[in-house]
């Protein structure tokens, strides 16, 4: 997936830990990250330190980037900074064929350009140097 | 009635929903001792404890307890959210049926209003610090409100079976109209389906009157055994079932957006009564949006998976249907102090006592609360029936 770098970011900022830090640090290579189970085969998304299904220690699996929307919304409301600024934008439900689902905002296009089944990409954006998180457009 | 069989015998309400004068721990001071004047118990009486609240978050259970001075034998501060409550009855009632205790007293109270004002689905709520760690760091940045949240349940039920806005604008409709009959209730004015589709959009599809409000307020309940309850004040009220469960915590986690844990734990309240939906005359829901009451009232079984919406459309949960919902105006009108699941059970005994006023539901014998905690998350189901 392409990489945003260079861009201020003002939204909360993840401060992960060692065991999360791989994600950001792929992501900042233009790679998306999810957890496969070598026991059990079970997939997950957010990382954690075990395998939910079956309580093995889960190993990372790389995405190819793309997804749909599974559901979403459009939020048109919030007094918190810097969303306020940014009304309306579109958060989602990605659906990936992996068999995962991601939240993330739909950007590049209209909000009203959005429903459920809409085909997407990721691209990351660089909230510090070598770490960033996945955000979604429509598919080109 | 078996003797050590757990009954609800005293409920009480704090001021709402606008209360400015009191504090967190002063309305769960107030709901206990009108709770407990309710019955007539003494406080001394009180031997078991259950609480929760925004306050002191997860010591809520052990700072009320010092605050109220209650000796507990049995202490429950299980956290679920808005549900916890409904969990409460469950844990009470098997505590009471043990011998661990002979009384309970449950509390919630909050200023929130007063303290932080009517930004509880739009900001302000959770994860929004400028650093966020676990789950949070793959959500928070996203800026989804907690209405968005629920937005996100909405969406997919229109999506998957058709479910219309109208459909949802019903039940804030049906549930204005009890609100109309609660002279305490914070909107009154009765709303049309076109009033609810015509109110902004916060977070599509939900309009504000699909919406509950803020508001300040608590409330308290008072378990005992059936034996112990012979010569009180008022009469008891049955717990005839009681069943919780959790399907995710993080909305991002919902497995199935349109289905929650009550799919699974409705029928396991309904199965210790050996009753069903249909021995049910009134029904008091998690309204904390629209969506959430649809979303219970399908996986309680009223109606099939996907036909909550013409189910509500034939106006059931209305004044004089056949399942009144929220009857005292709902979170929806009335009262959300940020944790509505106590409200539930004192309006349902309310009914089951006969004492609900103009909103009563004639011979109603049969009450089912549903508690939703978190975004749809921890689901818990309480049957009450008349004593």
């Amino acid at each position: 997936m392409d990489v945003v770098r260079g861009q201020e970011w003002k939204r909360p900022k993840p401060a992960p830990d060692a065991l999360e830090r791989p994600f950001f640090e792929a992501a900042a290579r233009g790679e998306l990250l999810y957890q496969r189970c070598p026991k059990c085969g079970h997939v997950q998304f957010y990382p954690r330190a075990v395998c939910t299904a079956c309580g093995t220690d889960p190993e990372w699996a790389t995405a190819a980037g793309r997804g749909s929307v599974h559901t979403y919304t459009v939020v048109r409301q919030n007094g918190m900074p810097p969303f306020k600024d940014e009304l309306p934008y579109v958060v989602a439900m990605v659906e990936l064929p992996e068999g995962v689902r991601m939240m993330g905002n739909v950007t590049g296009c209209s909000p009203d350009e959005v429903s459920v089944g809409t085909a997407l990409e990721a691209y990351a954006v660089e909230f510090e140097p070598g770490l960033a998180l996945p955000f979604w457009r429509p598919a080109r | 009635m078996a003797a050590r069989d757990p009954v609800i015998v005293g409920i009480g309400l704090s001021d709402y929903p606008v209360a400015p004068h009191l504090s967190t721990a002063q309305h769960h001071a107030q709901a206990m001792q009108r709770a407990l004047a309710d019955c007539g118990l003494p406080k001394r009486a009180v031997d078991g404890f259950c609480c929760a609240g925004m306050g002191a978050g997860a010591a809520e259970a052990m700072l009320m307890a010092e605050y109220l001075g209650i000796d507990h034998r049995f202490v429950d501060g299980t956290m679920t959210g808005g549900s916890s409550f409904e969990f409460y009855v469950q844990h009470a009632a098997a505590a009471l049926r043990q011998g661990l205790c002979e009384t309970v007293l449950v509390t919630y109270g909050s200023n929130f209003l007063s303290a932080r004002g009517r930004t509880l689905g739009t900001g302000g709520f959770g994860g929004r610090g400028a650093h966020v760690t676990g789950a949070d760091m793959f959500q928070a940045p996203y800026g989804l409100s907690l209405v968005g949240a629920y937005a996100m349940v909405a969406r997919r039920h229109m999506h998957q079976y058709g479910t219309k806005p109208e459909h949802l604008a019903e039940i804030a409709a049906g549930v204005r109209e009890f609100a109309g009959l609660n002279p305490l209730a914070m909107y009154r004015d009765p709303i049309t389906v076109q009033d609810v589709l015509a109110s902004r959009m916060i977070a599509d599809p939900l309009h504000k009157l699909d919406c509950c409000v803020v508001s300040d307020g608590g409330g308290a309940f008072v378990m005992t055994t059936a034996e112990r309850a012979r010569d009180l004040r008022q009469p008891a009220v049955r717990v005839l079932g009681a069943a919780g469960g959790q399907t995710h915590w993080n909305i991002s986690q919902m497995p199935d957006f349109t289905r929650s844990a009550a799919a699974k734990n409705a029928p396991e309240t309904f199965a210790q009564a050996g009753l069903g939906p249909a021995d049910v005359d009134v029904i008091q829901f998690y309204d904390s949006f629209t969506i959430t009451v649809l979303t219970l009232l399908e996986d309680c079984g009223f109606c099939a998976k996907g036909e909550g919406g013409p189910f509500v459309a034939e106006g059931h949960l209305r004044r004089g249907g056949r399942l009144p919902l929220n009857t005292d105006g709902g979170g929806l009108s009335s009262c959300h102090s940020g944790m509505r699941g106590i409200f539930l059970i004192i309006e349902a005994v309310r009914q089951l006592r006969g004492q609900a006023g103009a909103a009563q539901v004639p011979g109603a014998e049969v009450a089912l609360c549903a508690g939703s905690g978190g975004f749809l998350s921890g689901i818990g189901t309480v049957l009450l029936g008349r004593g």
